[in-house]
């Protein structure tokens, strides 16, 4: 029995842990580098000076271009995955005969089952390439890590994410309101449009939030497709860099756990932190509400 | 009146198909993306060798200074390499052409004829033929991964390299084989000698250290969490710590292994334990979630019927309840397992990304997993890399897919209905 309730308590010790060695780590950052210019600061260049006289010896640390480009790359993504997850579902929950929707949504659920990196792998080696030469093509100048390859393979990613929570609440909405429009004479796209998706909203709004969490926290795609210098921008055919790929470079390699360089990684770990947590409370505070409403 | 059916019957159509189009196209990317792996793969399951014609004398290893039984360790045989593919092409003299010649074998040649020569030490004296690997660049041009009449900076191969490869395609001194050195090898700069065994030893290890740890503290919890557990304050903010920690970006995990197991513990960097610490932590809640689904669909006639015959509450659990909940519980553990084989961020974090030639051989030893390995090779300048990332990600994929499928099956054949 004392077993039993050891076992329950690690999950409250992994919590502990994240949120005890991020704050740690961070607190000595923020010892060196002010709160407020990490989070408004607007350059990001975390090279530390080997001399003390050294030019830029001091480095810079300011998040929000990272923020930016992480909101941009996850822009793109949600803006592929939400409407081909939620149509997809549509399909899928009212449409489809029950033999294609056992065939085609076990292959859906395939796409979310592949690695990251492959998928990495995919936008690096195949979308940025094509996108290059298509915007060659077009006379528009398309940085080979763009945003937008990196933002259209994570929306591909994610589409199973979007289509299977949406599924799940729309399949909840129960038949009598389903009947009662259908009965009133209206179409079945005006039926899913003006009452399902209406009554099925705390559930997508929910599953999209997941989603946006899932997103934001993505690490190898951007990683192995998206790019390393810190770009304030919102024109999606250039480099961005995001708040996972810079935890990444800054970790990987030799350490020293006394430079502000390794420990700012810990600092974007924390807003990482914070942020995909907040959405996930929010998303599954707004699921519970909805579950309550039809039971 | 009727103009206005009209229109909303279209819409309806229109809709239709927007949905049917969102399925389509997500398909249609699912099977992009296999073909494309697929295609690129494919090609580093074949290497090509080159057929040398040897004749080594026992003056070539200067038995007579070296100690005993040391002698066959100690020879120049990149020199005797050298010198085979000299006398193949005896009408290339020049310093210049002949580095060129010597170029188109793998520095592996060299570690193949000591190899073959320890097995064989009789062959010293005769004429005996070696097919040795050939570099990557004569590879990639003599499977056609790179056209023969690509310019030379994208080729790889000079003209006089070119004519070289024609003259022993010609004579039968070429040929293609199954490329086991991809399965068998660690990782290497030379993509010719490069393999995963190493990262697939690796991601075996983690994975073995991951399920030892998250198995039992997962059923352990659930069990508990869904039998004994008291419905109070505590309880519940179990619960919804672990269905948040389910949704924790991966690298903060490596973020809490480097901090925590690594900085604080003092572990070794780069071991396989601490990954599958890492990915115990990452898989515990969703064996958690499964195996209380699993508990949960029971129905309470078992336990009033074990109760009824006198069983304690630990005996109707783990006698009763917990075997039926088994298949629920390993479907969970197996979805999780294969997420925790294919996670590569938090193995960044604590340093699993190391170039590591040997093999290792236990979970405290260097190691890398087979993501990393494809993060790494991903990376490489060179096209044959790019073929052999591909190859691993189709080792990757089998591995997952097969786990998954698994789970499914499993699903299905001891889905109870009660």
């Amino acid at each position: 029995m004392a077993c039993l309730i050891a076992a329950s308590t690690i999950s409250i010790l992994t919590t502990v842990g994240i949120v005890l060695s991020l704050i740690v780590e961070s607190f000595q950052f923020f010892r060196m580098v002010p709160v407020s210019d990490f989070l408004f600061g607007l350059h990001w260049s975390p090279q530390t000076a080997i001399r003390a006289d050294q030019v830029g010896a001091s480095g810079a640390f300011g998040a929000i271009p990272l923020l930016a480009g992480t909101l941009l790359i996850s822009a793109i993504a949600l803006s592929v995955s939400g409407p081909v997850g939620l149509l997809a579902a549509i399909y899928l929950a009212e449409y489809a005969s029950p033999r294609f929707r056992s065939l085609v949504k076990p292959m859906l659920e395939i796409l979310a089952g592949i690695p990251t990196v492959v998928y990495g792998f995919f936008a690096a080696i195949v979308i940025a390439p094509l996108l290059r030469q298509g915007g060659e093509s077009i006379g528009l100048e398309v940085s080979s890590e763009s945003a937008l390859a990196a933002g259209l393979v994570m929306g591909a990613m994610t589409i199973p994410f979007v289509s299977s929570l949406s599924d799940d609440a729309i399949t909840a909405v129960p038949d009598s309101l389903r009947e009662a429009a259908l009965g009133l004479g209206s179409t079945r796209s005006e039926t899913i449009v003006r009452v399902i998706l209406r009554a099925a909203l705390p559930g997508i709004a929910g599953g999209l939030l997941l989603t946006a969490s899932r997103v934001i926290g993505e690490t190898m795609i951007v990683v192995m497709a998206a790019g390393l210098t810190a770009n304030l921008t919102i024109n999606p055919l250039e480099a961005v860099t995001t708040v996972t790929v810079q935890i990444v470079t800054l970790l990987t390699g030799d350490q020293e756990f006394d430079s502000a360089k390794t420990l700012s990684a810990f600092a974007l770990g924390l807003l990482l932190f914070t942020v995909t947590l907040t959405l996930n409370v929010a998303a599954l505070k707004i699921v519970k509400t909805y579950r309550e409403q039809y039971q | 009146m009727e103009a206005r059916l009209k229109n909303r019957h279209r819409a309806e159509r229109r809709f239709r198909l927007f949905g049917g189009l969102a399925i389509f196209t997500s398909l249609i990317f699912l099977g992009a993306l296999f073909a494309i792996i697929i295609q690129t793969g494919a090609g580093a399951f074949k290497q090509t060798r080159i057929a040398l014609d040897m004749h080594l004398s026992p003056a070539d290893f200067n038995a007579g200074q070296a100690v005993e039984g040391d002698w066959l360790e100690r020879a120049d045989y990149q020199a005797m390499i050298k010198r085979a593919l000299r006398q193949a092409f005896p009408e290339l003299r020049s310093r210049r052409e002949k580095r060129s010649l010597y170029r188109m074998v793998s520095s592996g040649a060299a570690f193949q004829l000591r190899k073959k020569l320890r097995g064989d030490p009789g062959l010293i004296g005769t004429d005996f033929r070696i097919w040795v690997l050939a570099s990557d660049d004569a590879d990639m041009v003599f499977k056609g991964a790179v056209p023969r009449d690509a310019p030379v900076a994208h080729r790889r191969l000079d003209d006089r390299q070119m004519s070289v490869l024609e003259a022993l395609e010609d004579t039968g001194r070429l040929r293609s084989q199954f490329n086991w050195t991809f399965f068998s090898a660690g990782d290497s700069r030379e993509p010719e000698l490069a393999g995963i065994a190493g990262a697939a030893l690796g991601s075996l290890f983690s994975v073995l250290v991951c399920l030892a740890l998250a198995f039992p503290l997962g059923v352990m919890t659930a069990v508990y969490l869904e039998e004994f557990a008291p419905k109070n304050r505590w309880t519940g903010f179990i619960e919804v710590n672990i269905s948040n920690l389910a949704a924790v970006p991966s690298i903060v995990f490596g973020l809490l292994g480097l901090a925590m197991f690594l900085n604080i513990f003092g572990l070794p960097r780069s071991a396989p334990l601490v990954g599958g610490m890492v990915l115990a932590l990452m898989t515990l809640p969703t064996i958690i979630i499964a195996s209380r689904a699993a508990i949960k669909s029971v129905p309470p006639s078992v336990r009033e019927a074990a109760f009824a015959l006198g069983a304690s509450p630990v005996q109707a659990v783990f006698h009763h309840i917990l075997p039926l909940a088994m298949p629920g519980v390993l479907t969970g553990t197996i979805i999780g397992t294969a997420q925790a084989l294919g996670e590569t961020a938090p193995l960044l974090m604590i340093g699993m990304v190391a170039f590591v030639v040997d093999l290792p051989t236990n979970i405290l030893d260097p190691a890398t997993a087979l993501p990393v390995q494809v993060f790494l090779w991903a990376d490489s300048p060179e096209r044959a890399f790019q073929e052999r990332t591909a190859a691993a990600i189709l080792v990757l994929l089998v591995f997952t897919c097969l786990m998954n499928l698994t789970a499914a099956l499993l699903r299905k054949k001891y889905e109870l209905k009660w």
